[in-house]
């Protein structure tokens, strides 16, 4: 409890906090004055309503197109489910950058789209709404459908020799109980589509500016710091609203649910009804998801004398001019870093877990609230809050390799803690008893009885700390040292430069990072969990 | 062995629900104990307090003379076996009667043959492989009780042994469970709510009433002299009347009956066993009307209401004599199963 504290506190806590003080203090004092001058002005109203109703807009469009595919994944059983499930999880651990290019790869000029029809939908709306569906497809159909795959069909059976008709049944029994993992699923989905950067930096064009861009903008372009802080604050406001609405929901869910072994529940699609839904569910996930994706290749395939493998043997030399190294040496950094980054989230994420589990009460669920505030929070500020604070002592971390990983374990630490929580949770105190009066000591009970049952959603924790870490850009891109890059900062840097070799390398080193997510989350798949926590 | 001095739980918001109150009880070298109660007379409590799970509020817990208050669970030395078997998933059969074995720091090398003896003992032999979610009922209460003597605790306490099997199984393995515990001179205490496994596996029977001890004593003491109307009822005698005593002959709704001599005279209760309760021909006793009759294979129990209106009875009659529902009958009473309650 101590340690996750400490360690929020000092790498989360005080950085924002430094930045908010270093826009908002002049001369000594405090300007609370400058929020009201900020938020009244014109343009930046102009963000935060089109902050809101994106945000809005993609979750509705998220839903809309994930929860079908939520039930093929929890109650159809069709060949390649498996890969499938992975492949559909890749786009929420890929780099915003990565995702970014895909799009406009697809969408934007030269893309497949302009070639077929003339048709570009970068710069619109379009874009930034399909590429949130891109992203969050996951969240929807791993929230519900893994709860969705573990209620009990008897349940609905029990309804239906009642009386009531398949569709009743499905209204009256599964729905509720569905209900808050959808609302919960929603609520995430709205959070990490109101506080989108990357995504709205390279689709949105300058018309279309959420509250992180202009946050980015007014910090890196503009040097406008209060501004940025003003906005940062407001941002936090709105997140922290955001995550109360949602430890509510998903409090509400931890109500009762006969719930059973999701192997058993998922049968061969039966009925016309039933093999449409699957053949538009795999449709949608094609297009929407796989084809971006593929495109992503073709493009890095292809250069200027045809089809070939080029642009990955240009990443082996250094000559290309846009770094110090080879672009190739990107991998190695973002390995180690990503190993360091998933190590610090466990050890914090996995203490913050135990202490959850074991104790309730206001104060622990606010902090479980807490927890979850890096996830939402401006990673360009967290990012520019550690060249701030942390450069001087005590804490002089400006020039140590350790600050990227710490920076990137905060954004790992949730995703472990809401993986561990309900299997812990879950343990049947009782077991820890049975092998206290057969002689285990308190800690010796901790390794035999619940170590070796939450050695799984350890592994899952691992593998999307990991995957996240190896993706984070927002706060990397300002403390990656410029002779070590990462993945992420070397493509959205390749990316940044004229020329089809640049262009062409970006293509190809987004496809390595792709692959090493998707090896990640394969290795995951394997581990055999059907649930990969909640959200 | 054990000595529980004035033990005392408390649960709930501000300590206000007594689940043990002042209990005192002992269990001597070899003895096996069962305490038997209703569902929230503080059985389970009284086992959680003694292997150190549940903290005491107030009293003692003596293992072998010696405190036991500041001795954590895993120290103690108990064994306990949880109602609903508690096997841990993550091992296989032979991992889970080794788990004990490992935490007393048995050599590697003892394991196996330990582990194949105690499955033997409780007639699973050769089944350490086996997954836990592969075993039936009967196989996991096997299990456990093979896994619970594993350390050799000093006390091996049973939660509900048998609770959740079927009656045939169950009324095998109390004979077994019998058997084996004399066979290892295992000291024993059991909780149940059920009297028929109590009397079948102890030599002692405590009768547990919301937290304290209605009755301690032999099963035929118990049987055959429960203290007070709730350890008649809880044994299922129904036949309780409010009586009042003159001499060698009671008043009762029934009208008179007799009790043993040396009752004292005034107002007390009288249970009158089934077996008690004789068929006469209408005239010759309490006229009743037959309501109910009841197959029980040995004998045939019967429901009477008495044609006064006075309160129903239960009587147990051969089989040959036993008449239809709705038959007029005379009743008197034996002297012999008329118990004096308080």
């Amino acid at each position: 409890m101590a340690v996750p504290a400490a360690f929020f506190a000092v790498f989360f806590a005080y950085p924002v906090a430094g930045i908010v003080a270093r826009g908002l203090r002049a001369g000594g004092s405090w300007h609370v004055g400058w929020i009201g001058a900020v938020l009244t002005e014109s343009g930046i109203g102009h963000v935060l309503w089109f902050t809101v109703w994106q945000a809005l807009a993609s979750t509705a469009l998220t839903l809309l197109l994930a929860l079908p595919a939520a039930y093929v994944f929890a109650r159809l059983d069709f060949p390649g489910k498996r890969l499938l499930r992975a492949l559909v999880t890749v786009p929420f651990v890929l780099p915003t950058v990565v995702a970014g290019s895909a799009f406009l790869a697809l969408l934007g000029r030269g893309g497949l789209l302009d070639q077929l029809w003339g048709v570009r939908l970068d710069t619109t709306v379009w874009a930034i709404l399909l590429a949130h569906v891109f992203f969050n497809y996951a969240v929807v159909v791993r929230t519900v459908g893994g709860l969705w795959a573990q209620l009990d069909p008897r349940q609905e059976e029990a309804a239906r020799v009642l009386g009531a008709s398949r569709r009743r049944a499905w209204r009256t029994v599964t729905l509720p109980a569905l209900g808050p993992a959808v609302a919960a699923a929603a609520l995430i989905v709205f959070l990490f589509t109101f506080t989108s950067f990357g995504i709205v930096q390279i689709l949105g064009g300058p018309a279309h500016s959420t509250i992180e861009v202009e946050i980015y903008r007014q910090t890196a372009e503009v040097f406008d710091l209060p501004t940025a802080a003003v906005l940062t604050l407001l941002q936090l406001v709105a997140v922290g609203a955001i995550l109360a609405v949602h430890a509510r929901t998903v409090r509400r869910r931890e109500r009762a649910l006969h719930l059973v072994d999701a192997a058993g529940t998922a049968r061969r699609p039966r009925g016309a009804a039933q093999w449409t839904l699957l053949g538009g569910v795999l449709a949608t996930a094609g297009i929407l998801l796989l084809l971006p994706l593929g495109v992503l290749v073709q493009r890095s395939l292809r250069t200027t004398d045809g089809y070939g493998l080029g642009y990955y043997r240009a990443l082996a030399s250094a000559d290309g001019g846009a770094f110090l190294v080879p672009p190739i040496d990107a991998v190695a950094n973002s390995l180690q870093y990503a190993l360091a980054a998933t190590a610090i989230a466990l050890l914090v994420g996995g203490l913050a877990a135990a202490a959850l589990s074991r104790r309730a009460g206001a104060l622990l669920r606010g902090f479980d609230a807490l927890l979850m505030l890096p996830l939402g929070v401006s990673a360009v500020t967290v990012g520019f809050g550690f060249l701030v604070t942390l450069d001087r002592p005590p804490l002089d971390l400006r020039s140590s390799w350790i600050l990227v990983p710490l920076a990137q374990a905060l954004v790992g630490a949730p995703f472990v803690v809401r993986t561990m929580l309900p299997v812990l949770r879950a343990v049947d105190d009782r077991l820890r008893e049975a092998a206290a009066v057969l002689g285990a000591s308190p800690l010796r009970a901790w390794r035999e009885v619940d170590l070796p049952m939450v050695r799984r959603a350890l592994l899952t924790a691992a593998g999307f700390a990991f995957a996240v870490s190896l993706g984070e850009f927002g706060a990397t891109v300002f403390i990656a040292r410029p002779d070590r890059p990462t993945l992420p900062v070397a493509v959205a840097r390749l990316l940044g430069r004229a020329g089809d070799l640049n262009y062409g390398q970006a293509m190809a080193l987004s496809v390595v990072l792709m692959v090493v997510c998707a090896l990640a989350l394969l290795l995951l798949e394997r581990a055999g969990t059907e649930n990969t926590g909640e959200f | 062995m054990l000595t529980l001095d004035g033990a005392t739980v408390r649960f709930g918001r501000d300590r206000a629900h007594t689940a043990l109150d002042g209990v005192d009880l002992t269990v001597a070298e070899h003895e096996v104990v069962c305490v038997l109660g209703p569902s929230g007379s503080g059985k389970s409590t009284l086992l959680r307090a003694v292997a150190g799970l549940q903290p005491l509020d107030a009293g003692r817990v003596l293992l072998e003379g010696r405190d036991q208050g500041a001795v954590p669970a895993h120290r103690r030395g108990v064994g306990l076996m949880f109602q609903d078997h508690q096997l841990f998933p993550q091992h296989d059969v032979g991992g889970n009667v080794a788990f004990g074995l490992r935490m007393h720091g048995v050599p590697r090398r003892e394991r196996p043959a330990r582990v194949a003896r105690l499955l033997e003992l409780v007639g699973l032999a050769g089944a350490e492989r086996r997954a836990v979610a592969t075993l039936s009922g009967g196989e996991q209460q096997r299990v456990a009780l093979a896994r619970a003597l594993a350390p050799r605790p000093r006390l091996l306490m049973l939660d509900e042994p048998l609770g959740q099997l079927d009656r045939t199984l169950r009324e095998r393995l109390v004979v077994e469970l019998r058997e084996l515990f004399a066979e290892l001179g295992t000291t024993v205490l059991a909780v149940t709510h059920d009297q028929g496994e109590a009397f079948a596996l102890a030599d002692r029977v405590v009768v547990m009433r919301q937290g304290r001890v209605a009755q301690s004593g032999t099963p035929l003491e118990v049987w055959r002299r429960p203290a007070d109307a709730f350890v008649a009822r809880f044994l299922g005698f129904d036949n309780v009347i409010d009586a009042t005593v003159t001499g060698e002959v009671a008043d009762t709704a029934w009208g008179k009956l007799p009790v043993p001599a040396g009752t004292p005279s005034g107002g007390c209760r009288l249970l009158v066993r089934p077996a008690g309760v004789r068929l006469v021909p209408a005239a010759a006793g309490l006229a009743c009307t037959v309501t109910a009759r009841t197959f029980r294979g040995s004998h045939v129990a019967l429901r009477l209401a008495p044609c006064d209106d006075g309160p129903r009875l239960d009587a147990a009659c051969a089989l040959r004599d036993a008449p239809e529902t709705g038959a007029e009958v005379g009743v008197v009473f034996d002297g012999e199963d008329v118990v004096v309650l308080p």
